[in-house]
Protein backbone atom coordinates (compact mmCIF):
# COMPACT_ATOMS: atom_id res chain seq x y z
CA UNK A 1 0.00 0.00 0.00
CA UNK A 2 1.28 3.30 -0.86
CA UNK A 3 1.65 5.80 1.83
CA UNK A 4 -0.62 8.13 0.91
CA UNK A 5 -3.04 4.96 1.06
CA UNK A 6 -2.25 4.37 4.55
CA UNK A 7 -2.14 7.65 5.91
CA UNK A 8 -6.08 8.16 4.20
CA UNK A 9 -6.43 4.84 6.05
CA UNK A 10 -5.72 6.44 9.12
CA UNK A 11 -7.92 9.75 8.75
CA UNK A 12 -10.74 7.84 8.23
CA UNK A 13 -11.72 6.41 11.94
CA UNK A 14 -10.44 10.20 12.91
CA UNK A 15 -13.37 11.47 11.04
CA UNK A 16 -15.11 9.35 12.38
CA UNK A 17 -14.43 10.02 16.15
CA UNK A 18 -15.06 13.72 15.10
CA UNK A 19 -18.63 12.88 14.06
CA UNK A 20 -19.15 10.81 17.28
CA UNK A 21 -18.22 13.71 19.47
CA UNK A 22 -19.78 16.64 17.34
CA UNK A 23 -23.22 14.79 17.28
CA UNK A 24 -22.85 13.33 20.92
CA UNK A 25 -22.01 17.39 21.89
CA UNK A 26 -25.15 18.57 20.57
CA UNK A 27 -27.45 16.17 21.43
CA UNK A 28 -25.86 16.12 25.27
CA UNK A 29 -28.26 19.56 25.73
CA UNK A 30 -31.15 18.60 27.98
CA UNK A 31 -34.13 18.67 25.19
CA UNK A 32 -31.95 18.07 22.59
CA UNK A 33 -31.58 20.36 19.27
CA UNK A 34 -34.63 21.98 20.15
CA UNK A 35 -33.90 23.22 23.87
CA UNK A 36 -34.68 26.84 22.77
CA UNK A 37 -38.25 25.78 22.15
CA UNK A 38 -38.95 24.21 25.74
CA UNK A 39 -38.36 27.40 27.14
CA UNK A 40 -40.61 29.33 24.40
CA UNK A 41 -44.12 30.35 26.06
CA UNK A 42 -45.21 30.83 22.68
CA UNK A 43 -44.25 27.15 21.25
CA UNK A 44 -47.04 24.82 22.58
CA UNK A 45 -46.25 21.16 23.51
CA UNK A 46 -47.87 19.51 20.76
CA UNK A 47 -45.45 21.89 18.68
CA UNK A 48 -42.57 20.38 19.87
CA UNK A 49 -43.94 16.89 19.37
CA UNK A 50 -44.83 17.53 15.79
CA UNK A 51 -41.28 19.34 15.41
CA UNK A 52 -39.04 15.90 17.25
CA UNK A 53 -41.15 13.76 14.65
CA UNK A 54 -40.88 15.97 11.58
CA UNK A 55 -36.72 16.15 12.35
CA UNK A 56 -36.55 12.43 13.25
CA UNK A 57 -35.42 13.26 17.03
CA UNK A 58 -37.79 10.41 18.20
CA UNK A 59 -36.26 7.85 16.54
CA UNK A 60 -32.82 6.20 18.51
CA UNK A 61 -29.93 8.33 18.95
CA UNK A 62 -27.69 5.78 16.73
CA UNK A 63 -30.36 5.67 14.16
CA UNK A 64 -30.19 9.40 14.24
CA UNK A 65 -26.13 9.57 13.94
CA UNK A 66 -26.15 7.22 11.03
CA UNK A 67 -28.72 8.90 8.86
CA UNK A 68 -27.40 12.60 9.84
CA UNK A 69 -23.69 11.23 9.14
CA UNK A 70 -25.19 10.13 5.73
CA UNK A 71 -26.74 13.36 4.75
CA UNK A 72 -23.67 15.25 6.05
CA UNK A 73 -20.98 13.40 3.81
CA UNK A 74 -23.49 13.43 0.55
CA UNK A 75 -23.69 17.29 1.26
CA UNK A 76 -27.49 17.67 2.83
CA UNK A 77 -26.15 19.48 6.21
CA UNK A 78 -29.80 20.23 6.59
CA UNK A 79 -32.00 23.75 7.26
CA UNK A 80 -30.58 26.53 9.77
CA UNK A 81 -32.98 27.16 12.53
CA UNK A 82 -32.59 30.72 11.85
CA UNK A 83 -33.83 31.20 8.25
CA UNK A 84 -34.94 28.39 7.34
CA UNK A 85 -32.33 28.05 4.19
CA UNK A 86 -30.16 25.40 3.54
CA UNK A 87 -27.08 25.23 5.67
CA UNK A 88 -24.82 24.62 2.90
CA UNK A 89 -26.05 27.61 1.29
CA UNK A 90 -25.50 29.76 4.00
CA UNK A 91 -22.01 28.53 4.36
CA UNK A 92 -20.97 28.61 1.12
CA UNK A 93 -21.43 32.09 0.68
CA UNK A 94 -19.49 33.40 3.52
CA UNK A 95 -16.24 31.46 2.11
CA UNK A 96 -14.77 34.07 0.16
CA UNK A 97 -14.13 36.66 3.21
CA UNK A 98 -13.05 34.23 5.29
CA UNK A 99 -10.50 32.70 2.93
CA UNK A 100 -9.36 36.18 1.59
CA UNK A 101 -8.71 37.00 5.37
CA UNK A 102 -7.15 33.77 6.29
CA UNK A 103 -5.33 33.56 3.21
CA UNK A 104 -3.54 37.28 3.82
CA UNK A 105 -3.26 36.96 7.57
CA UNK A 106 -1.58 34.20 6.94
CA UNK A 107 1.00 34.87 4.72
CA UNK A 108 2.02 37.93 6.22
CA UNK A 109 2.52 35.87 9.36
CA UNK A 110 4.32 33.43 7.28
CA UNK A 111 6.53 36.39 5.90
CA UNK A 112 6.68 38.34 9.66
CA UNK A 113 8.27 34.47 11.05
CA UNK A 114 10.38 33.90 8.03
CA UNK A 115 12.33 37.41 8.85
CA UNK A 116 12.06 37.63 12.46
CA UNK A 117 13.11 33.63 12.85
CA UNK A 118 16.44 34.23 10.73
CA UNK A 119 17.66 37.28 12.14
CA UNK A 120 17.04 35.79 15.85
CA UNK A 121 18.52 32.96 14.69
CA UNK A 122 21.48 35.04 13.75
CA UNK A 123 21.61 38.06 15.76
CA UNK A 124 21.15 37.85 20.46
CA UNK A 125 19.73 40.96 20.11
CA UNK A 126 16.82 39.97 18.13
CA UNK A 127 16.73 37.36 19.50
CA UNK A 128 15.64 38.59 22.75
CA UNK A 129 13.58 41.00 21.27
CA UNK A 130 11.77 38.41 18.99
CA UNK A 131 11.12 35.90 21.95
CA UNK A 132 9.85 38.50 24.22
CA UNK A 133 7.83 39.62 21.40
CA UNK A 134 6.61 35.82 21.13
CA UNK A 135 5.51 35.39 24.54
CA UNK A 136 3.56 38.07 24.68
CA UNK A 137 1.88 37.68 21.02
CA UNK A 138 1.15 34.20 22.55
CA UNK A 139 -0.36 35.71 25.68
CA UNK A 140 -2.60 38.54 24.19
CA UNK A 141 -6.47 37.90 24.21
CA UNK A 142 -6.97 38.01 20.28
CA UNK A 143 -10.28 39.60 20.94
CA UNK A 144 -8.94 42.10 23.32
CA UNK A 145 -6.26 42.94 20.91
CA UNK A 146 -8.74 43.62 18.13
CA UNK A 147 -10.79 45.83 20.36
CA UNK A 148 -7.75 48.22 21.45
CA UNK A 149 -6.33 48.41 17.40
CA UNK A 150 -10.27 49.68 16.68
CA UNK A 151 -9.91 52.21 19.50
CA UNK A 152 -6.94 53.17 19.00
CA UNK A 153 -6.48 52.88 15.10
CA UNK A 154 -10.88 53.74 14.31
CA UNK A 155 -12.06 55.33 16.93
CA UNK A 156 -8.84 57.65 18.20
CA UNK A 157 -6.85 58.25 14.66
CA UNK A 158 -9.63 57.78 12.39
CA UNK A 159 -7.11 56.20 10.04
CA UNK A 160 -8.76 52.92 9.52
CA UNK A 161 -12.25 51.56 9.37
CA UNK A 162 -13.41 49.62 12.52
CA UNK A 163 -15.10 47.11 10.84
CA UNK A 164 -17.08 44.90 8.16
CA UNK A 165 -15.59 43.94 4.51
CA UNK A 166 -16.40 47.27 2.75
CA UNK A 167 -17.90 50.90 3.32
CA UNK A 168 -21.83 50.78 2.50
CA UNK A 169 -21.61 53.03 -0.43
CA UNK A 170 -19.25 49.76 -1.95
CA UNK A 171 -15.73 52.05 -2.28
CA UNK A 172 -13.08 50.86 -4.65
CA UNK A 173 -9.57 48.68 -4.24
CA UNK A 174 -8.51 51.13 -1.08
CA UNK A 175 -11.55 50.95 1.11
CA UNK A 176 -11.49 47.51 0.63
CA UNK A 177 -7.42 47.06 1.52
CA UNK A 178 -8.28 49.32 4.65
CA UNK A 179 -11.14 47.15 5.88
CA UNK A 180 -8.18 44.28 5.95
CA UNK A 181 -5.59 46.17 7.75
CA UNK A 182 -7.19 45.74 11.63
CA UNK A 183 -8.32 42.24 10.97
CA UNK A 184 -5.41 40.85 9.33
CA UNK A 185 -2.82 42.45 11.64
CA UNK A 186 -4.94 40.92 14.77
CA UNK A 187 -4.50 37.80 12.87
CA UNK A 188 -1.19 37.46 11.62
CA UNK A 189 -0.14 38.73 15.39
CA UNK A 190 -1.60 35.60 17.02
CA UNK A 191 -0.19 33.56 14.11
CA UNK A 192 3.66 34.90 13.70
CA UNK A 193 4.44 34.44 17.33
CA UNK A 194 3.93 30.34 17.65
CA UNK A 195 5.48 30.07 13.96
CA UNK A 196 8.43 32.50 14.30
CA UNK A 197 9.65 30.99 17.69
CA UNK A 198 9.41 27.29 15.38
CA UNK A 199 11.42 29.16 12.80
CA UNK A 200 14.30 30.06 14.79
CA UNK A 201 14.86 27.54 16.23
CA UNK A 202 14.92 25.41 13.60
CA UNK A 203 17.17 27.63 11.54
CA UNK A 204 19.47 27.69 14.37
CA UNK A 205 19.18 23.55 14.62
CA UNK A 206 20.46 23.37 11.08
CA UNK A 207 23.08 26.00 11.62
CA UNK A 208 24.56 23.62 14.28
CA UNK A 209 24.54 20.82 11.49
CA UNK A 210 27.87 19.51 9.43
CA UNK A 211 26.60 20.75 5.88
CA UNK A 212 26.53 24.06 6.98
CA UNK A 213 29.91 23.84 8.90
CA UNK A 214 31.07 22.09 5.61
CA UNK A 215 29.73 25.05 3.45
CA UNK A 216 31.18 27.64 6.19
CA UNK A 217 34.94 25.86 5.21
CA UNK A 218 34.46 26.30 1.58
CA UNK A 219 34.43 30.16 2.24
CA UNK A 220 31.08 30.29 1.80
CA UNK A 221 29.85 33.73 3.25
CA UNK A 222 27.33 34.14 6.48
CA UNK A 223 24.24 35.11 4.87
CA UNK A 224 24.45 32.86 2.02
CA UNK A 225 24.68 29.62 4.70
CA UNK A 226 21.66 30.85 6.80
CA UNK A 227 19.79 32.28 3.51
CA UNK A 228 20.64 29.02 1.44
CA UNK A 229 21.41 26.00 3.14
CA UNK A 230 19.97 26.73 6.91
CA UNK A 231 16.68 28.25 5.98
CA UNK A 232 16.25 25.57 3.32
CA UNK A 233 16.52 23.14 5.68
CA UNK A 234 14.28 24.93 8.02
CA UNK A 235 11.42 25.26 5.80
CA UNK A 236 9.91 22.06 5.07
CA UNK A 237 9.33 21.51 8.53
CA UNK A 238 7.99 24.74 8.97
CA UNK A 239 5.32 24.63 5.83
CA UNK A 240 4.41 21.81 8.01
CA UNK A 241 3.73 23.14 11.24
CA UNK A 242 1.88 26.40 9.48
CA UNK A 243 -0.59 23.55 7.83
CA UNK A 244 -0.90 21.91 11.31
CA UNK A 245 -2.04 24.69 12.99
CA UNK A 246 -5.01 24.74 11.08
CA UNK A 247 -7.33 24.44 13.98
CA UNK A 248 -6.00 27.36 15.68
CA UNK A 249 -6.14 29.06 12.62
CA UNK A 250 -10.28 28.34 12.88
CA UNK A 251 -10.51 29.56 16.62
CA UNK A 252 -8.46 32.54 15.29
CA UNK A 253 -11.02 33.44 12.79
CA UNK A 254 -13.94 32.88 14.68
CA UNK A 255 -12.78 35.43 17.38
CA UNK A 256 -11.27 37.87 14.50
CA UNK A 257 -14.45 37.61 12.62
CA UNK A 258 -16.82 38.55 15.20
CA UNK A 259 -14.53 41.41 16.24
CA UNK A 260 -14.56 43.10 13.17
CA UNK A 261 -17.89 42.19 11.88
CA UNK A 262 -16.38 40.02 9.05
CA UNK A 263 -18.80 38.79 6.81
CA UNK A 264 -17.02 35.28 6.60
CA UNK A 265 -17.76 31.44 7.87
CA UNK A 266 -16.43 33.01 11.92
CA UNK A 267 -18.86 35.21 12.09
CA UNK A 268 -21.50 33.10 11.17
CA UNK A 269 -20.30 30.91 13.66
CA UNK A 270 -20.99 32.92 16.34
CA UNK A 271 -24.47 34.15 15.14
CA UNK A 272 -25.48 30.91 14.78
CA UNK A 273 -24.00 30.65 18.64
CA UNK A 274 -25.73 33.43 19.77
CA UNK A 275 -29.20 31.50 18.09
CA UNK A 276 -28.81 28.26 19.00
CA UNK A 277 -28.57 27.63 15.55
CA UNK A 278 -27.27 23.84 15.84
CA UNK A 279 -27.58 22.30 12.59
CA UNK A 280 -24.65 25.20 11.49
CA UNK A 281 -22.89 25.05 14.58
CA UNK A 282 -22.79 21.17 13.90
CA UNK A 283 -21.95 21.98 10.10
CA UNK A 284 -19.36 24.33 10.64
CA UNK A 285 -17.62 22.12 13.50
CA UNK A 286 -18.12 19.41 11.05
CA UNK A 287 -16.33 21.55 8.05
CA UNK A 288 -13.53 23.01 10.04
CA UNK A 289 -12.33 19.12 11.24
CA UNK A 290 -12.49 17.67 7.69
CA UNK A 291 -10.44 21.04 6.74
CA UNK A 292 -7.48 20.43 9.84
CA UNK A 293 -8.06 16.15 8.82
CA UNK A 294 -6.96 17.44 4.84
CA UNK A 295 -4.26 19.66 5.71
CA UNK A 296 -2.58 17.50 7.95
CA UNK A 297 -2.87 15.01 5.57
CA UNK A 298 -1.89 17.31 2.75
CA UNK A 299 1.24 18.12 4.62
CA UNK A 300 2.29 14.62 5.51
CA UNK A 301 2.13 12.78 1.95
CA UNK A 302 3.97 16.39 0.63
CA UNK A 303 6.58 16.04 3.67
CA UNK A 304 6.94 12.07 2.68
CA UNK A 305 7.13 13.06 -1.53
CA UNK A 306 9.50 15.71 -0.83
CA UNK A 307 12.17 15.38 1.80
CA UNK A 308 13.79 11.36 1.04
CA UNK A 309 14.90 10.88 4.80
CA UNK A 310 11.14 10.34 6.04
CA UNK A 311 10.73 7.41 4.08
CA UNK A 312 12.81 5.02 5.83
CA UNK A 313 14.74 1.79 4.32
CA UNK A 314 12.40 0.17 1.50
CA UNK B 1 26.43 30.55 41.90
CA UNK B 2 26.91 27.30 44.09
CA UNK B 3 27.00 24.10 42.27
CA UNK B 4 23.77 22.47 42.46
CA UNK B 5 21.39 25.31 43.05
CA UNK B 6 18.56 26.35 40.76
CA UNK B 7 18.96 28.78 38.64
CA UNK B 8 16.03 30.56 38.09
CA UNK B 9 16.05 32.46 34.81
CA UNK B 10 15.41 36.62 36.19
CA UNK B 11 11.88 37.04 33.95
CA UNK B 12 10.59 33.54 35.29
CA UNK B 13 11.37 34.97 38.41
CA UNK B 14 9.35 38.28 37.86
CA UNK B 15 6.35 36.56 35.96
CA UNK B 16 6.30 34.74 39.35
CA UNK B 17 6.70 37.35 41.73
CA UNK B 18 3.68 39.29 39.57
CA UNK B 19 1.80 36.13 39.37
CA UNK B 20 1.78 35.81 43.80
CA UNK B 21 0.69 39.50 43.65
CA UNK B 22 -1.81 38.71 41.60
CA UNK B 23 -3.02 35.78 43.51
CA UNK B 24 -2.57 38.25 46.73
CA UNK B 25 -4.71 40.94 45.62
CA UNK B 26 -7.79 38.64 44.29
CA UNK B 27 -7.74 36.72 47.51
CA UNK B 28 -7.27 40.12 49.85
CA UNK B 29 -9.68 41.52 47.80
CA UNK B 30 -12.48 42.62 49.70
CA UNK B 31 -9.99 43.85 52.63
CA UNK B 32 -7.68 45.77 50.30
CA UNK B 33 -10.92 47.84 48.80
CA UNK B 34 -12.52 50.86 50.31
CA UNK B 35 -16.02 49.71 47.67
CA UNK B 36 -18.18 46.61 47.84
CA UNK B 37 -18.04 44.15 45.08
CA UNK B 38 -21.53 45.44 43.66
CA UNK B 39 -22.20 48.87 45.64
CA UNK B 40 -23.73 51.27 43.33
CA UNK B 41 -22.95 54.73 42.82
CA UNK B 42 -25.61 56.39 41.00
CA UNK B 43 -24.00 59.67 40.86
CA UNK B 44 -21.05 58.59 39.24
CA UNK B 45 -21.74 56.40 36.44
CA UNK B 46 -19.71 55.66 33.68
CA UNK B 47 -17.09 57.82 35.34
CA UNK B 48 -13.15 58.06 33.84
CA UNK B 49 -10.46 56.94 35.88
CA UNK B 50 -9.56 59.49 39.00
CA UNK B 51 -8.01 59.41 42.16
CA UNK B 52 -10.83 58.17 44.20
CA UNK B 53 -11.66 55.31 41.51
CA UNK B 54 -8.46 54.79 40.00
CA UNK B 55 -10.02 52.31 37.20
CA UNK B 56 -13.14 54.57 36.41
CA UNK B 57 -16.54 53.39 37.32
CA UNK B 58 -19.02 51.44 35.16
CA UNK B 59 -22.63 51.88 33.79
CA UNK B 60 -23.63 51.27 37.39
CA UNK B 61 -21.62 53.13 39.46
CA UNK B 62 -19.52 50.53 40.68
CA UNK B 63 -15.99 50.94 41.29
CA UNK B 64 -14.47 49.03 38.28
CA UNK B 65 -10.63 48.12 40.23
CA UNK B 66 -12.85 46.39 42.66
CA UNK B 67 -14.58 44.46 40.00
CA UNK B 68 -11.37 43.52 38.03
CA UNK B 69 -9.95 41.94 41.77
CA UNK B 70 -12.67 40.07 42.45
CA UNK B 71 -12.81 39.10 38.45
CA UNK B 72 -9.37 38.01 39.53
CA UNK B 73 -10.52 34.90 42.00
CA UNK B 74 -12.90 33.86 38.86
CA UNK B 75 -10.25 34.21 36.41
CA UNK B 76 -7.49 32.75 38.65
CA UNK B 77 -9.52 29.86 39.73
CA UNK B 78 -11.07 28.81 36.47
CA UNK B 79 -7.56 28.78 34.87
CA UNK B 80 -5.32 26.83 37.94
CA UNK B 81 -8.19 24.67 38.65
CA UNK B 82 -9.14 24.07 34.91
CA UNK B 83 -5.28 23.17 33.93
CA UNK B 84 -5.21 20.92 36.95
CA UNK B 85 -8.01 18.87 35.52
CA UNK B 86 -6.11 19.27 32.12
CA UNK B 87 -2.83 17.88 33.38
CA UNK B 88 -4.48 14.78 35.71
CA UNK B 89 -6.39 13.54 32.76
CA UNK B 90 -3.59 14.41 30.33
CA UNK B 91 -1.34 12.01 33.08
CA UNK B 92 -3.89 9.36 33.22
CA UNK B 93 -4.07 9.07 29.35
CA UNK B 94 -0.79 9.42 28.36
CA UNK B 95 1.09 7.24 30.98
CA UNK B 96 -1.90 4.26 30.17
CA UNK B 97 -1.37 4.74 26.30
CA UNK B 98 2.30 4.92 26.93
CA UNK B 99 2.22 1.68 29.48
CA UNK B 100 0.15 -0.29 27.90
CA UNK B 101 0.89 -0.41 24.71
CA UNK B 102 -0.78 -2.25 21.84
CA UNK B 103 -4.41 -1.52 21.37
CA UNK B 104 -5.27 0.42 24.25
CA UNK B 105 -2.48 2.68 22.73
CA UNK B 106 -3.70 2.88 19.71
CA UNK B 107 -7.26 3.71 20.56
CA UNK B 108 -5.73 6.36 23.15
CA UNK B 109 -3.92 8.37 20.57
CA UNK B 110 -6.94 8.41 17.56
CA UNK B 111 -9.09 10.09 20.17
CA UNK B 112 -6.11 12.00 21.17
CA UNK B 113 -5.65 13.29 17.12
CA UNK B 114 -9.57 13.64 17.05
CA UNK B 115 -9.85 16.39 19.77
CA UNK B 116 -6.48 18.19 18.75
CA UNK B 117 -8.13 18.22 15.15
CA UNK B 118 -11.37 20.08 16.36
CA UNK B 119 -10.68 23.64 17.07
CA UNK B 120 -10.91 23.80 20.40
CA UNK B 121 -12.43 27.17 20.96
CA UNK B 122 -15.53 26.81 18.43
CA UNK B 123 -15.94 23.30 20.47
CA UNK B 124 -15.97 24.69 23.88
CA UNK B 125 -18.38 27.34 22.71
CA UNK B 126 -20.57 25.38 21.81
CA UNK B 127 -20.74 23.03 24.97
CA UNK B 128 -20.85 26.02 26.93
CA UNK B 129 -24.11 26.91 24.93
CA UNK B 130 -25.56 23.22 25.11
CA UNK B 131 -25.00 22.86 28.61
CA UNK B 132 -25.31 25.95 30.20
CA UNK B 133 -22.47 25.74 32.92
CA UNK B 134 -22.09 27.10 36.38
CA UNK B 135 -17.88 28.21 37.35
CA UNK B 136 -17.57 24.77 38.36
CA UNK B 137 -18.93 22.96 35.64
CA UNK B 138 -17.03 25.65 33.09
CA UNK B 139 -13.67 24.70 34.82
CA UNK B 140 -14.42 21.20 34.26
CA UNK B 141 -15.17 21.51 30.65
CA UNK B 142 -12.13 24.56 30.06
CA UNK B 143 -10.10 20.91 31.47
CA UNK B 144 -11.87 18.72 29.70
CA UNK B 145 -10.59 20.87 26.45
CA UNK B 146 -6.91 20.99 27.20
CA UNK B 147 -5.48 16.84 27.85
CA UNK B 148 -4.56 16.60 24.61
CA UNK B 149 -1.08 17.81 24.36
CA UNK B 150 0.52 16.50 28.11
CA UNK B 151 -1.15 13.19 27.25
CA UNK B 152 1.12 12.99 23.95
CA UNK B 153 4.17 14.21 26.06
CA UNK B 154 3.73 11.89 28.95
CA UNK B 155 2.82 9.15 26.59
CA UNK B 156 5.98 9.48 25.02
CA UNK B 157 7.95 10.28 28.30
CA UNK B 158 6.32 6.77 29.42
CA UNK B 159 7.19 4.73 26.85
CA UNK B 160 11.11 5.85 27.34
CA UNK B 161 11.68 5.47 30.57
CA UNK B 162 9.56 2.15 30.29
CA UNK B 163 12.30 1.00 28.58
CA UNK B 164 14.75 1.36 31.73
CA UNK B 165 16.41 -1.59 33.45
CA UNK B 166 15.27 -0.07 37.15
CA UNK B 167 11.83 -0.45 35.90
CA UNK B 168 12.21 -4.15 34.37
CA UNK B 169 14.04 -5.01 37.59
CA UNK B 170 10.90 -3.43 39.57
CA UNK B 171 8.83 -6.16 37.96
CA UNK B 172 11.82 -8.80 38.45
CA UNK B 173 11.11 -8.57 42.20
CA UNK B 174 7.59 -9.07 41.48
CA UNK B 175 6.15 -5.57 42.06
CA UNK B 176 2.56 -5.04 40.46
CA UNK B 177 1.87 -2.85 37.35
CA UNK B 178 0.00 -0.04 39.07
CA UNK B 179 2.86 -0.06 41.66
CA UNK B 180 5.96 0.20 39.28
CA UNK B 181 3.65 3.21 37.62
CA UNK B 182 3.46 4.72 40.63
CA UNK B 183 6.41 4.82 42.63
CA UNK B 184 9.03 4.11 39.44
CA UNK B 185 7.66 5.96 36.39
CA UNK B 186 5.15 8.69 37.30
CA UNK B 187 7.69 10.65 38.95
CA UNK B 188 10.01 10.62 36.27
CA UNK B 189 7.31 12.39 34.29
CA UNK B 190 6.95 15.21 37.04
CA UNK B 191 9.04 18.31 34.94
CA UNK B 192 7.13 17.38 32.01
CA UNK B 193 4.11 17.62 33.70
CA UNK B 194 5.05 21.02 35.75
CA UNK B 195 5.61 22.62 32.34
CA UNK B 196 2.46 21.28 31.11
CA UNK B 197 0.75 23.08 34.29
CA UNK B 198 1.93 26.76 33.54
CA UNK B 199 1.29 26.81 30.03
CA UNK B 200 -2.75 24.86 31.05
CA UNK B 201 -3.23 27.45 33.13
CA UNK B 202 -2.83 30.58 31.30
CA UNK B 203 -4.41 29.03 28.03
CA UNK B 204 -7.33 27.97 30.64
CA UNK B 205 -7.69 31.72 31.65
CA UNK B 206 -7.60 32.75 27.45
CA UNK B 207 -10.20 30.16 26.93
CA UNK B 208 -12.57 31.52 29.89
CA UNK B 209 -11.84 34.74 29.00
CA UNK B 210 -12.99 33.92 25.35
CA UNK B 211 -16.11 31.81 26.44
CA UNK B 212 -17.39 34.90 28.89
CA UNK B 213 -16.36 37.58 26.18
CA UNK B 214 -18.85 35.62 23.74
CA UNK B 215 -21.44 35.60 26.40
CA UNK B 216 -21.27 31.52 26.82
CA UNK B 217 -18.96 31.95 29.87
CA UNK B 218 -19.22 32.92 32.96
CA UNK B 219 -22.57 34.54 33.77
CA UNK B 220 -23.10 38.09 35.45
CA UNK B 221 -24.04 38.72 38.53
CA UNK B 222 -20.46 36.98 38.93
CA UNK B 223 -17.56 38.68 37.08
CA UNK B 224 -14.86 37.29 35.00
CA UNK B 225 -12.43 39.00 33.11
CA UNK B 226 -13.54 37.93 30.42
CA UNK B 227 -17.72 39.02 31.09
CA UNK B 228 -15.98 42.34 31.92
CA UNK B 229 -15.00 43.10 28.17
CA UNK B 230 -18.14 40.93 26.87
CA UNK B 231 -20.27 43.83 28.89
CA UNK B 232 -17.61 46.34 27.79
CA UNK B 233 -17.38 45.89 23.77
CA UNK B 234 -20.61 47.84 23.11
CA UNK B 235 -19.37 50.95 24.94
CA UNK B 236 -15.78 50.92 23.76
CA UNK B 237 -15.94 54.52 22.56
CA UNK B 238 -17.17 56.44 25.43
CA UNK B 239 -16.12 54.65 27.89
CA UNK B 240 -12.90 52.61 27.20
CA UNK B 241 -11.60 52.21 30.64
CA UNK B 242 -14.11 49.46 30.96
CA UNK B 243 -12.82 46.90 28.29
CA UNK B 244 -8.97 48.14 28.52
CA UNK B 245 -8.18 47.05 32.27
CA UNK B 246 -10.08 43.77 32.22
CA UNK B 247 -8.00 42.64 29.14
CA UNK B 248 -4.76 44.28 30.11
CA UNK B 249 -5.24 41.63 33.54
CA UNK B 250 -5.72 38.83 31.22
CA UNK B 251 -2.94 39.66 29.20
CA UNK B 252 -0.35 40.06 32.18
CA UNK B 253 -1.76 36.88 33.99
CA UNK B 254 -1.01 35.10 30.69
CA UNK B 255 2.01 36.63 30.20
CA UNK B 256 3.35 35.92 33.71
CA UNK B 257 2.44 31.81 33.18
CA UNK B 258 4.03 31.88 29.73
CA UNK B 259 7.32 33.24 30.51
CA UNK B 260 7.20 30.74 33.53
CA UNK B 261 6.62 27.74 30.99
CA UNK B 262 8.71 28.66 28.09
CA UNK B 263 11.80 29.22 31.15
CA UNK B 264 11.10 25.67 32.56
CA UNK B 265 11.21 24.64 28.44
CA UNK B 266 14.41 26.41 28.02
CA UNK B 267 16.01 24.61 31.23
CA UNK B 268 14.63 21.21 29.91
CA UNK B 269 15.64 21.20 26.65
CA UNK B 270 19.00 22.93 26.89
CA UNK B 271 20.06 20.53 29.51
Amino acid sequence: MSFAARRLAQAVPLLLIISLLVFGLIHAAPGGPLSLYLDNPNVRPEDIARLRRAMGLDRPLGTQYVSWLAAFVRGDWGYSYADGRPVTERMIERVPATLQLVGVSTLLAVIVSVVVGVGAALRRGVDRAASVGSVAGLSIPVFWLGLVLQLLFSNTLGWLPSSGRASFAGGGLADRLAHLVLPVAVLAVAHAAGWSRYLRGSVRLALAQPFTNAARARGVTESRIVLRHALRHALLPFATVVLLDASIMASGAVVTESVFAWPGIGSLFTEALAKRDYTVLMAFLMCASVAVVTLSFLADVAVHALDPRTRGEP
Amino acid sequence: MRPGAIEIPRQAAIALGVLVALVLLAALAPVISPFAFDALDLARRRAAPSASHWFGTDELGRDLLTRVLFGARVSLAVGFVSAAVSVLLGIAIGATAGWAGRWIDALLMRITDAMLAVPRLPLLMIAAAVLAPNVAALVLLVGAAGWMETARVVRAEVQSIKANDFVTAARAVGAASPRVVMRHVLPGVLPTAAVATTLAVGRGILLESALSFFGVGVQPPAASWGNMLYQAQTTMTSEPWLGIFPGAFIFLTVLCCNAIGTALTDRATNR
